[in-house]
């Protein structure tokens, strides 16, 4: 009698999943593709999301200077070896000596996007811009120095 | 009222031809003429269920799907396709049952043709008619198995034999539900003859006749014509992950072409039988009583109502094939024997009494 009554309700149980399942696929088919046509639809009406890993770029104050103190926190968590700090030691008036960045070597060529070294940065100076256009001829191209402006500017898709 | 029937059309045709020559030629032309117009027909619909597949199933998938090849809509990316496969070799393997291995596509379009030839397109459009007509076409469409099991054995393959032999149990196995539901819609029309079925539906469809048995059987039969189209989720007689391609993974060119074609034209088919046996065929839409909506349905030719009432079916089967995943080759004979052939042969009981008692409307 037990092995009946487990039948039938196999049976509920069957036709009550299958039917969610038919409505779950029918809500999707009325849903919009999310397929970007890409090069054509490049100015108009492209989406990638804010949180896409483009490329690492550096975050400057209102005075265009950049915010990192080099104190090679970033450095020293990315597993890949791909930022490279370089630094001066320069004297502030007061008298104190302190580091001012000279250069930040950062190779996209082997960087993760793993984000350890913008988790690790004391002073937010770092951030992922989500331009995902990094497609370049030579591999030393990938290799940028973000204190330089032409390798620091990266475009903000929408 | 019938303003599309054509069997007028038919017997001048006829009429001129057999005065200008002996009745014996003509009919043979007649016949040329006609198997032509199946095959080109077969072939077009074949385009359009495959090209009607993909972007439902891309739509299901929250793809696109093709719109590259000529034009926006990707209309031209089936046709290029077929003229590749066109182009491509038939190769012949070396310790393959050659006869057989040719043979087997053919079989499998063979029986398919044969049911399609069956179909009600329209009022004296039928091109196959006898009295066992859906009979006919059951055991007509058996035939493909015997072209699947013949493929899979004669390529000389682990594969395609697995193949081949998950095809025969599970096509066997659900004959017998698309047979008892046939069963069913019979004895609700009290005759096999299509064309019979279709005008008998002539009030009202045989699915809102029949009510609850003939819309149990509606799905019963749904489910296990997707089983005998080979299509998902019953689609483990090719199972593309385990075995490559199933019973055809030997062949090449064309010859994948006609399991490929047949494949599809089994999907119509299918759809074709549910929407003569349950949707009343080329039958426009009445409601007894409401003359005035009935006249308007009239003017909608009877071809348009046929091919509208399969794509609709068709449509609905691909919803399913793009919902479920695949069963395992148990849980398939398990559908059938524990739950879908005990439930058929339930409808038929209820349908019975519901004849004899004059339940039905
Ligand atoms: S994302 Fe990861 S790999 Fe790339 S620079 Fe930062 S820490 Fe290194
Ligand atoms: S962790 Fe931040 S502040 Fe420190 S060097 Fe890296 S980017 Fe500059």
């Amino acid at each position: 009698m037990a092995t009946f009554k487990e039948y039938f309700r196999g049976w509920a149980t069957g036709l009550k999943s299958l039917a969610t399942g038919m409505g779950t696929s029918m809500k999707v088919f009325r849903q919009k593709p999310v397929t970007e046509e890409y090069p054509e639809n490049r100015h108009t009406t492209l989406h990638i999301p804010e949180r896409h890993r483009g490329r690492l770029r550096l975050v400057t104050d209102e005075n265009g200077q950049p915010r990192c103190i080099a104190c090679g926190l970033c450095q020293m968590n990315c597993p890949n070896g791909t930022i490279q700090i370089e630094a001066d030691t320069v004297e502030t008036p007061e008298g104190r000596k302190r580091k001012q960045l000279k250069a930040y070597h950062y190779d996209l060529g082997s960087c993760l996007y793993c984000q350890l070294c913008v988790e690790a940065c004391p002073h937010g100076a770092i951030e992922f811009s989500n331009d995902f256009e990094n497609a370049v001829f030579e591999r030393d191209r990938l290799r940028l120095d973000l204190t330089k402006p032409e390798d620091n500017r990266c475009h903000d898709w929408k | 009222m019938n303003y599309y029937d054509i069997n007028s059309l038919n017997q001048s045709i006829h009429g001129t031809l057999s005065s200008l020559m002996p009745e014996g030629l003509a009919i043979t032309l007649e016949g040329i003429a006609v198997g032509l117009l199946i095959i080109v027909l077969y072939a077009l619909l074949a385009i359009v269920l495959i090209y009607m597949e993909r972007r439902v199933c891309a739509a299901f998938q929250c793809r696109i799907g093709p719109n590259r090849v000529g034009g926006r809509g990707g209309l031209l990316q089936v046709p290029a396709d077929v003229l590749k496969i066109l182009t491509k070799e038939i190769i012949s393997l070396r310790h393959a049952d050659r006869f057989l291995y040719n043979l087997a596509p053919f079989l499998v379009i063979l029986a398919s043709i044969f049911s399609f030839a069956c179909l009600p397109w329209n009022q004296g459009a039928e091109i196959l008619r006898m009295d066992i007509g859906i009979f006919f076409v059951l055991a007509a469409s058996s035939i493909g198995v015997l072209g699947i099991l013949l493929a899979g054995w004669s390529s000389n393959s682990k594969y395609t034999v697995i193949g081949a032999v998950r095809s025969g149990a599970m096509i066997i196995s659900y004959e017998l539900s698309i047979g008892l539901t046939v069963l069913t819609m019979v004895l609700l029309s009290g005759t096999m003859d299509i064309q019979e079925i279709v005008m008998e539906q002539e009030h009202l469809w045989n699915i809102f006749r029949g009510h609850i048995p003939a819309l149990l059987a509606f799905c019963v039969y749904l489910i296990a014509g997707n089983a005998e189209a080979n299509r998902g989720p019953f689609d483990l007689a090719e199972a593309e992950q385990e075995l490559t391609a199933g019973y055809h993974t030997e062949y090449s060119g064309m010859h994948f072409g006609f399991f490929y074609l047949a494949e599809y034209l089994n999907l119509f088919i299918t759809a074709g039988i549910a929407s003569t046996l349950f949707l009343g065929g080329w039958m426009p839409f009445h409601i007894p009583g409401l003359d005035g909506l009935n006249a308007v349905m009239d003017w909608i030719p009877g071809v348009v109502w046929f091919v509208g009432k399969t794509f609709a079916v068709v449509f609905l089967l691909m919803w399913i094939r793009w919902t479920f995943p695949r069963l395992r080759i148990d849980q398939v004979l398990t559908l059938e024997w524990k739950y879908l052939m005990p439930l058929s042969l339930v409808i038929v009981l209820l349908m019975t009494l519901c004849v004899i008692f004059g339940l039905v409307l």
